[in-house]
């Protein structure tokens, strides 16, 4: 049974779909891109070679969003912190947007300086 | 909403073994609460329809349910306010057992109060009797405000209703029942602190929720369950390291 | 009210001693990562200027202790901070839960973590 969206709409429940979706979405990344490193083991340039291969415009576009995803989960991350060790309460719906917009800023940074 | 027209109202009946929506056509009034909606159709139209009310004034939470989706007091929502295109929707309130139509079995909800040790334990006089001189508490003190924040509660479900982490951890305590630790935790003539900060913490205590606030958002006396449960995850942390904040 | 009607003193169960545990590790890493990945992006941000060759990269880590330390505390970090977040994805999503578990996904975490040890010293040796 499909959840219902009508009490899932406020800017803290959004705000935890998009950290827990960045969070599952990095962890299964994060192997790939230990895998993908380790290409120095076997050397330079079968580093280089993995490197050029990452040079498509589709791939380009993957890693802007997983920049995206990244910034997203570190800035809701702080979000949640100060809410836990800080007590903040008053700014939580504050820190939402500017999280949003820190993410989506970090990403076009990323593509203006990728292409 | 003309006075004159009518609500087309879905009330799910039903019980433990399941149910379903039924279609009920309400005449709309200008000045109309949810309550009195679901009071017309169990009187003229369906009186075998089940519900929950007492006082009719939002004071003792007793006729909450889940309207157009969001768990809320019937007799404190004007049918103008959340009807749309004159459509109500109404269940009983959900993470609860279902005994008959809209009302629900509150049980699980209280049992999970008792296990979060929500019960005063005084300090003072461990076996009972009344001490000789009164505990002095200035109302302006930090621990005394964090209390007075969250001890207005009256039970009425509506955060347990509202909470994701409810649905899908079944152990989960929940936020009334952390919120209502939280004021006891910070109440200096308690003496059950040790106990209490152990059944909070957790898997089924308060490390499981993820502050998505909706238990804060939909609380009808403007309690702040989450902000409880940020307090008792910071109190637990600086007990790992034996430091008592 | 009797004495008998005092709260037993419940012993600190191993499950929410884990639990709280498990949160504080999750906690803490992410104070770690807040800064570990700060400085990724910043490093990556410069980096990819102009296109991103292997030489560049290697040019900045093989050989350098310093960079090498902070990818061995930023692969650990993340590969905690991953597994403990899956297990809280997977208790409520999937309802894998139980000490099998917890002990799958401590796992997970350290091996991941250890992987990106070995990336990290392909790129420092």
């Amino acid at each position: 049974m499909r959840p219902d969206p009508r009490p899932r709409t406020h800017p803290t429940y959004v705000a935890f779909l998009v950290h827990r979706i960045s969070g599952l979405l990095l962890a299964l990344f994060l192997p790939l891109h230990f895998w993908a490193l380790s290409r120095a083991i076997a050397g330079e340039d079968a580093l280089e070679g993995f490197l050029r291969w990452t040079d498509s415009g589709t791939v380009k576009a993957m890693e802007t969003i997983l920049v995206v995803l990244l910034a997203a989960h570190l800035a809701g991350g702080l979000r949640v912190l100060a809410l836990e060790f800080l007590g903040w309460r008053s700014a939580q719906k504050t820190m939402v947007a500017a999280s949003a917009g820190i993410a989506f800023a970090t990403g076009l940074l990323f593509l203006l300086n990728v292409v | 909403m003309v006075e004159g027209g009518v609500l087309k109202v879905s009330v799910w009946r039903g019980d433990a073994e399941g149910g379903r929506l039924e279609r009920y056509e309400v005449p709309a009034r200008a000045n109309q609460t949810v309550l009195d909606v679901v009071t017309h159709i169990q009187r003229e139209l369906d009186p075998s329809l089940a519900y929950r009310f007492a006082c009719r004034v939002g004071m003792c939470g007793s006729c909450a349910m889940v309207v157009n989706g969001r768990a809320r007091w019937t007799c404190r929502t004007h049918v103008k306010k959340v009807a749309r295109d004159g459509e109500l929707e109404l269940r009983p309130l959900a993470n609860l057992p279902v005994i008959r139509d809209l009302a629900t079995d509150m049980a699980p909800f209280f049992d999970k109060w008792t296990r979060a040790q929500g019960t005063f334990q005084p300090k003072d006089s461990p076996d009972g009797t009344v001490p000789e001189e009164f505990h002095v508490v200035p109302p302006a003190t930090p621990k005394r405000q964090a209390a007075d924040a969250g001890i207005e509660c009256i039970g009425c479900g509506v955060c347990y209703a509202s909470c994701d982490i409810v649905a899908w951890n079944g152990e989960y305590l929940g936020p009334a029942a952390l919120n209502r630790a939280w004021t006891l935790v910070n109440d200096v003539r308690d003496g059950a602190r040790k106990e209490r900060l152990e059944a909070v913490a957790g898997d089924a205590g308060c490390h499981a929720c993820h502050s998505t606030q909706s238990c804060t958002e939909r609380c009808p006396k403007g309690i702040d369950p989450s902000g409880a449960i940020a307090g008792l995850k910071r109190t637990l942390f600086w007990n790992v390291f034996g430091i008592e904040r | 009210m009797s004495a008998s009607h005092r709260l037993a003193a419940a012993p600190a169960s191993r499950s929410t001693r884990a639990g709280t545990h498990l949160w504080v590790a999750q906690r803490v890493t992410a104070m770690i990562l807040a800064i570990a990945v700060v400085v990724h992006l910043v490093t990556i941000l410069i980096a990819v200027r102009g296109g991103l060759s292997a030489a560049e990269i290697l040019a900045r880590t093989q050989g350098n202790g310093a960079w090498f330390a902070f990818y061995v505390v930023f692969a650990l970090a993340a590969g905690l901070h991953g597994a403990i977040g899956l297990r809280g994805i997977a208790a409520e999503w999937l309802g894998w839960r139980g000490r099998g578990f917890d002990l799958a996904w401590l796992a997970i975490g350290l091996v991941t973590g250890l992987f990106g040890i070995r990336a990290a010293y392909g790129l420092f040796a």
